[in-house]
């Protein structure tokens, strides 16, 4: 049934402290775990499995920008630029010495860590908008740098091929395998970046995004902060990037252009800034929203419009409700998702006794 | 006179005349930073749509070049009044990153707005200026260029003088500055916010005919908008003064890569050559050449 609070005393510090402090949540968690990683795989096709492993891989990148934008305050528009670093390292790793994906996951993370760490250092000294251009001239900077250094991008097409990622001998190869594969790393990162926040490196975070001078006053070292936010974030940015190269099985930077870079912005946005839940729910939603439209316009589409014009159609229509979405969340609910979420579940928390 | 250096004349020359049509885009950004303290990522696609709807009217209606720009400035003027009411009214006070991501949201409903409504076949717009370049010692010129360049100082004339001596000017600067004490002034701060998005969306269809004219008119014109930020960085966000120099510096570091870089590195130094400046001027003057120097108080 239902849980209530106020049946439930926290007698020690460790109950206080639980990530999980209610019966109810971890009953849920459970709920998921099994709905994830038991009936999904059981009843979904290869279709909507490939879809979520996408989400899932999504989820690692959305909380790393979260770490940046929501609980640091820092913007990124290059983020996407940080995901190719950690997709080509991994993909010349992989291919040129042959290591295997457990050395080129946590390679291509921490090198896409030292170049976000490089772009990071200007915001030491600016912020907000000047931030958003640095870094914006980040992302083309390394897309270009990359794209020009056949040493780095494997020859004229710009992009390698990698061999899927082998475990102990066993070859991932089907859409379930890689499912796991992928929702492992995910649950990871939730767990890694709820455990992040609550921790003194997080709380500092969250003060120099509340006010940055302030952080500084009380002997926070805003600038190294600043910098271990800028690492943490484009180390899961670079996980991220590696995890698209085994699960499409080549690396190309046409998966990591600008538009992606803002994809994750949004997720961020419209899921709820500084919040893990949120950033899941953003990458079901900005994932699976294309989806959405594609479905819907495929049945509906046909009654009143040429077919043949229906993919260019879908195409704009995803534009224009990404981008009106990110303004409705913006005008309308700037928690996002989130905020929505925790309304409706603080409604039943204390149902029927809300007055 | 050494051909290398009459090679880098005339691409200067060239920079300079593109610079100035910068220019042009970069002041409809400056405007409304310096009116309304907002950030407009958007510019480049106000750019676009402008010119998608002058291309629209002239393709479909087949109506004269001057009735379809009229059509294009009322589009600009409903436009830029409605986004102010339904967007930027409500996130008055709210932070810079909410305002740059609503402008980035913007960019995006517009990039689908404009082809959807329009259609996604790209077109130009011919305006009456002669094609055949002007040659001039070492110099080339492409007459729009001419032009282009000619409406961008007249427009950044207009705006300086605009900004410092009209009443309106300054009010708009007022409430730049503040909103509270601008409205404790008694000035109308919502009318003046709707008037700098007007205005910003009709400088946008001056570039959206020039650029429309130049490169065609197509979801790519947009790209017009990331020139922006390395020119008003330069020059300084608030700053008219600053978007000429700003410009021109843009356009000339432009035209020389291209012609002494590229065909070393392999194409494509061109486009961020403006970036890789406006990362030095970043870590050495962030507010610019021009720009004022911010002072943060808690």
């Amino acid at each position: 049934m239902f849980h209530r609070e106020c049946g439930f005393y926290k007698t020690s510090y460790e109950a206080d402290q639980a990530i999980l402090a209610f019966p109810i949540a971890r009953h849920a968690v459970i709920g998921l775990t099994l709905l994830f990683l038991v009936v999904v795989p059981l009843f979904a096709s290869d279709y909507y499995l490939s879809n979520l492993s996408l989400v899932g891989i999504t989820v690692v990148g959305a909380l790393g920008l979260n770490i940046l934008l929501g609980y640091t305050g820092q913007i990124s528009i290059g983020h996407a630029a940080f995901m190719s670093v950690g997709a080509y390292t991994a993909a010349n790793f992989a291919v040129k010495l042959g290591l295997p994906f457990y050395i080129t996951l946590p390679l291509g993370g921490c090198m896409a860590a030292l170049i976000g760490i490089l772009v990071g250092i200007p915001s030491l000294r600016v912020k907000g908008l000047y931030l958003a251009i640095a870094t914006l001239a980040a992302q083309f900077i390394i897309e270009w740098v990359i794209n020009h250094t056949p040493a780095i991008s494997g020859g004229v097409a710009a992009a390698i091929e990698v061999e899927r990622p082998v475990l102990f001998g066993w070859n991932l190869n089907s859409s379930l395998e890689l499912y796991y594969f992928v929702i492992f790393f995910a649950v990871l990162a939730i767990v890694a970046t709820t455990n992040l926040v609550r921790s003194r490196l997080g709380r500092a975070l969250i003060a120099i995004r509340d006010q940055d001078i302030a952080a500084q006053i009380i002997g926070i070292g805003v600038f190294r902060y600043k910098l271990y936010a800028f690492a943490i974030s484009s180390f899961f940015a670079g996980v991220t990037g590696v995890l698209y190269t085994y699960y499409l099985g080549i690396a190309t930077y046409e998966q990591f252009t600008i538009i992606t870079s803002i994809d994750f912005l949004a997720m961020c946005i419209i899921g709820g800034l500084g919040s893990i839940t949120g950033s899941v729910l953003g990458a079901f939603f900005i994932t699976l929203l294309p989806m959405v439209i594609r479905i819907v316009m495929e049945s509906v589409g046909p009654y009143f419009m040429d077919p043949a014009d229906l993919p260019t159609i879908i195409g704009q229509l995803r534009l224009m409700f990404f981008g009106g979405l990110i303004m409705l969340f913006l005008v309308m609910e700037p928690e996002g998702l989130n905020r929505l979420w925790l309304n409706i579940r603080n409604y039943f928390r204390v149902w029927p006794f809300s007055y | 006179m050494h051909p290398e250096l009459e090679f880098g004349i005339a691409l200067a020359a060239e920079g300079v005349l593109t610079g100035l049509m910068y220019s042009l885009i970069a002041l409809g950004f400056v405007l409304i930073y310096k009116s309304t303290d907002a950030i407009n990522f958007a510019q480049g696609h106000f750019v676009m749509i402008a010119a998608i709807v002058v291309a629209g009217a002239l393709d479909w209606w087949g109506v004269p070049l001057f009735i379809a720009i009229l059509i294009g400035l009322a589009f600009m003027i409903a436009f830029g009044i409605g986004l102010e009411r339904f967007v930027l009214r409500p996130m008055i006070g709210r932070p810079i990153v909410a305002i740059i991501m609503a402008t980035i949201g913007l960019s995006f409903f517009l990039l689908g707005f404009g082809p959807l409504v329009f259609g996604p076949a790209p077109t130009t717009i011919n305006l009456p200026i002669p094609d055949s370049p002007i040659f001039w010692g070492p110099l080339y010129l492409k007459p729009i260029g001419l032009v282009g360049a000619g409406v961008s100082i007249a427009f950044l004339l207009g705006f300086g003088w605009f900004f410092i001596k009209s009443r309106a000017g300054v009010a708009m600067r007022a409430v730049a500055d503040s909103h509270q004490v601008s409205m404790a002034m008694g000035i109308n701060v919502e009318r003046f916010f709707a008037v700098a998005w007007v205005t910003a969306g009709v400088v946008a269809l001056l570039g959206g005919l020039l650029w429309g004219n130049m490169i065609g008119v197509d979801t790519q014109l947009a790209l017009i908008g990331l020139k922006v930020f390395p020119v008003v960085i330069l020059g300084g966000l608030d700053s008219i003064p600053g978007v000429v120099v700003g410009g021109i510096i843009v356009g000339v570091v432009e035209a020389l890569t291209s012609g002494f870089v590229d065909p070393v590195v392999g194409g494509g130094m061109k486009d961020f050559a403006p970036y890789v400046l406006m990362i030095l001027m970043l870590m050495i003057r962030p507010f610019g050449i021009f720009g004022r120097r911010q002072i943060e108080r808690i």
